[in-house]
């Protein structure tokens, strides 16, 4: 044997990647300012939205006085008498958690979706991606409106719905993720030992295409949050009297003159979820590039 | 000093560093090149030759920046002057054909707007004398100048036109510099030789100093009139070709030269062992010395300054006066010899098409065991194409595949797992045929476990076993192949097939994307493997001279079939086609570019 036995360091061709994509790529985003506000604003808002309930001073369905009084309690009460701060305490969590299982089931699926139609090609990708275009066709708020006057507004259903909604537009993105990686030689490789597909798209695939996920998952939950707030204002989601931020808003709006924060509040909370939302995930994608570059 | 017009490039004491920790990619770089002559600056992967390169243009990559020294051209010194300054100068003064030319052409410009564009943008020329000029130019590249030529777009035309499309663009503001950037790698041997040719004549014609930079050693033999030798950032050793050839005087260079296949076969490749020091790694005194075997204790403590030995050739090294001896190489022992063995492989009556286009025709050829047969053609010949055949990967064919007798099904999907073991496939690109996201351990435990199920325990030291095949230590089990240099990747790639104990292994340009000496120590690893385990090789290359190393049996393709087939010796001494013919002429070999001189 000849004497060229070798202990490895570093790489003189590409420079040494981190070992995980998915947390190089965290790591870098944390380094810009828009990610760390972002991290900021989300944490606080999700936090007002689990824990709120443990502050509030009163329960959100008890009547603490006169309708749209502002001397009763920090800010007032709604339209019906109940405490806002206390409601809007409350409200968080249903559009949060909504809007957490819209986007993991969603992405879930078009992921899935995507992996598939990239690598089987030919015929069966252009039908996946041809129903996909199909879905594409219904903006997201009307396929919850029609699925909700067919069937009634279930939680369940919303939240499939929605998920249903999102999984074409992952599914698009994560194929054109995926047909990168599946030219690849390691790929064929697996192919010439016999993986089994499903090995191949989970295994092979899809730890090679974990930026542009991330990236996908916050933009996708960045849109649940304002859908779900949307489909709640339009009376489908949690019935009341439960505390809804998106109820709150349609409770009130009609005495948004009178009593502002009952609907201010609730507004500013779905806003600041989604800016926070959108500032990280706008953080991760230019993240990515710079790591997938290297 | 020699007047700026006489001698239009003058490097002195170069110095570029990385801008954020100051380690130095290159420094004392001088070099003169005088109008008309080309001067090929040779190195291997990271010793900084394209950096020397874009310094002619005044272009550092982002990162780097000139410490020290000065690049003139034409006199002027490139880091006083302003970018929009450079940016006149490049294309009009300095010109440069790049390595890949299907990205240096604008895909969405017709021939004509951008060989005129350039015109327009670095000459003062009339419309009519551009016109007029662009057509010398393609006439000077041998391509035709007729108006269906012009109207097409760059993909409408092969890569060698690319090429020399580029080349024409690069020549016609008639600079005074030009540097060419590997513009032949990629191309066919024939195309290959027409476009050095053309270069060469074209410097000589228009007085042009050029610098061409290349880790082809062969293909610097036939063209350059001066040759420069880099490693690890500095210029070891400069002298005229043949000097250089003839008589190299620093070890590196030694040993350079001889990990260069030959195509005469008169001996055969030896690797470097060890690797070159990256920028920040690089040790205090000779950047050589750890791979070196005439090393002394005075190598340790500085760097040596450049002696001349003769006029014209300047050699780094401390021992130069004592390397006239040349590399003491342990001579590799003498290929195995065939035993008359059971065939392994037998290929019968082969068709294979891509979609509608038929890509192979009434293949015929056999492996035997223990033998290794090399298949050499160029890009477009088919050979991948045949070897993905075998290995099931390309199910798009009729005829009959057989192994030790039995027939294979077309999808390796539908092959028997025993018979997938009994194949495996090592590929061209180190870089990709590895799980980026697995570490070696994990892809080589895979492989076990497909084939050889076992305890934990059992794979791992099964793992370690077959990284000590390789060469490879126990450390690079839990490195992810980023971590590792291509030839490292590679060394794994063959682990992987090993691993499986297979009768055949199914090699498809393993060499072609690493550097000369990793290429011979690659080579030498599966020369020593097929003695040690009796493997049999299906050897795919381009390179000719390679196969001298390795083969018992070449078998040459040439558009999908085989024109000839024969022993080694048989059909490198007496080729009967005239297609192996050409390729044998047309190859680029050192000892062909001496005797030519």
């Amino acid at each position: 044997m000849t004497d060229t036995a070798l202990t490895p360091s570093a790489a003189p061709m590409a420079p040494v990647l981190r070992q995980r994509q998915w947390l190089a790529t965290l790591r870098t985003a944390l380094g810009f300012t828009r990610t760390r506000v972002g991290l900021l604003i989300f944490v606080v808002m999700v936090l007002i939205a689990l824990l709120g309930p443990l502050f509030a001073p009163h329960s959100p369905t008890e009547f603490v006085g006169a309708p749209n009084s502002s001397s009763t309690g920090l800010f007032g009460t709604d339209t019906l008498g109940r405490d806002v701060f206390s409601r809007f305490l409350y409200g968080g969590r249903s559009v949060l958690g909504l809007a957490a299982a819209a986007t993991a089931f969603g992405v879930a699926l078009g992921v899935a979706i995507g992996l598939a139609a990239a690598y089987a090609g030919g015929v069966a990708d252009e039908v996946l991606m041809r129903i996909a275009d199909v879905f594409l066709a219904f903006p997201q708020i009307v396929l919850a409106l029609l699925v909700v006057t067919a069937f009634g507004p279930k939680l369940w259903l919303i939240i499939l719905t929605v998920a249903i909604s999102h999984s074409p537009r992952v599914a698009r993105v994560m194929r054109g993720a995926a047909l990168q990686v599946v030219e690849r030689d390691f790929v064929r490789a697996a192919e010439a030992v016999g993986e089994k597909r499903s090995r191949i798209l989970f295994a092979e695939l899809l730890p090679n295409v974990t930026s542009p996920l991330l990236v996908e998952t916050g933009l996708r939950l960045t849109y649940s949050i304002g859908l779900m707030a949307g489909i709640s204002f339009l009376g489908l989601g949690l019935q009341p009297p439960h505390a809804d931020w998106g109820l709150m808003i349609n409770e009130n709006r009609l005495d948004v003159t009178v009593q502002p924060w009952a609907v201010l509040l609730p507004v500013l909370a779905i806003a600041l979820l989604t800016v926070g939302t959108n500032l990280v995930t706008d953080g991760v994608a230019r993240a990515s590039i710079g790591v997938d570059r290297s | 000093m020699a007047a700026p017009g006489r001698t239009p490039v003058q490097i002195r004491e170069l110095r570029i560093e990385l801008s954020r920790t100051r380690e130095d990619i290159v420094d004392e770089i001088s070099l003169e090149i005088r109008a008309g002559e080309v001067l090929g600056l040779v190195g291997e992967s990271g010793s900084g030759k394209t950096t020397v390169g874009m310094a002619l243009l005044g272009y550092c990559r982002p990162g780097g920046r000139v410490a020290a020294g000065a690049v003139l051209v034409d006199g002027r010194d490139l880091s006083e002057l302003a970018d929009q300054v450079l940016r006149s100068l490049r294309g009009g003064l300095v010109s440069y054909i790049p390595q890949d030319p299907g990205t240096a052409l604008n895909p969405a410009l017709r021939i004509r707007k951008q060989l005129l564009e350039t015109l327009e943008t670095h000459t003062k020329l009339s419309e009519a004398e551009r016109v007029q000029r662009m057509r010398e130019s393609l006439g000077e590249v041998a391509l035709p100048s007729d108006d269906e030529f012009l109207t097409r777009y760059p993909h409408q035309l092969s890569g060698g036109q690319q090429q020399r499309v580029a080349i024409a663009m690069a020549f016609a503001c008639r600079p005074k510099v030009i540097i060419c950037d590997e513009p032949t790698t990629g191309l066919d041997v024939t195309t290959q030789a027409r476009v050095l040719q053309t270069v060469k004549e074209l410097c000589r014609l228009h007085s042009v100093a050029a610098l061409y930079v290349s880790h082809d050693l062969a293909v610097v033999a036939e063209l350059a009139d001066r040759v420069a030798v880099m490693y690890a950032g500095r210029i070891v050793e400069s002298g005229t070709r043949d000097q250089l050839f003839t008589t190299p005087r620093h070890p590196y260079t030694q040993r350079l030269l001889r990990a260069v296949p030959d195509l005469a076969g008169k001996r055969t490749v030896l690797g470097i062992p060890g690797r070159a020091p990256l920028p920040g790694n690089r040790p205090g005194g000779c950047f050589f010395e750890p791979r070196c075997q005439l090393a002394v204790d005075a190598c340790r403590q500085s760097f040596p300054a450049a002696t001349m030995l003769e006029p014209g050739h300047q050699v780094r090294c401390y021992r130069a006066a004592d390397t006239a001896a040349g590399v003491t190489a342990d001579e590799a022992a003498a290929l195995p010899g065939i035993t008359a063995g059971d065939s392994v492989l037998e290929i019968s009556g082969l068709k294979a098409r891509h979609g509608t286009r038929e890509t192979l025709f009434d293949i015929e050829l056999a492996v035997s065991r223990h033998e290794c047969v090399a298949l050499v053609g160029e890009s477009g010949s088919g050979k991948t194409t045949l070897a993905r055949c075998v290995a099931g990967l390309h199910r798009d064919y009729t005829g009959e595949i057989r192994l030790a007798g039995a027939v294979l099904a077309n999808s390796a999907r539908r092959r028997s797992s025993e018979h997938r073991r009994q194949i495996q496939y090592v590929f061209q690109n180190p870089y990709a045929s590895l799980n980026p996201r697995r570490t070696v351990g994990q892809t080589i435990a895979r492989q076990l476990q497909l084939f050889f199920p076992g305890s934990r325990r059992e794979v791992g030291s099964r793992v370690s076993q077959c990284l000590e095949r390789v060469a490879l230590s126990e450390t690079a089990i839990n490195r992810f192949p980023d971590q590792l240099s291509g030839g490292e990747r590679q060394r794994v790639a063959i682990a992987r097939a090993l691993a499986a104990e297979p009768a055949l292994l199914v090699c498809d340009e393993v060499t072609s994307a690493l550097d000369v000496s990793v290429q011979a120590a690659i080579i030498d690893l599966l020369r020593d493997l097929r003695a040690e385990i009796g493997l049999s090789i299906l050897f795919i290359t381009h390179n000719l001279a390679l196969i001298r190393n390795i083969a018992d049996r070449v078998c040459v393709m040439t558009e999908g079939r085989i024109v000839e087939t024969g022993t080694v010796t048989e059909v490198f001494e007496d080729p009967q086609a005239q297609y192996t013919k050409q390729l044998l002429a047309n190859t680029p070999s050192i000892e062909a570019a001496l005797g030519h001189a």
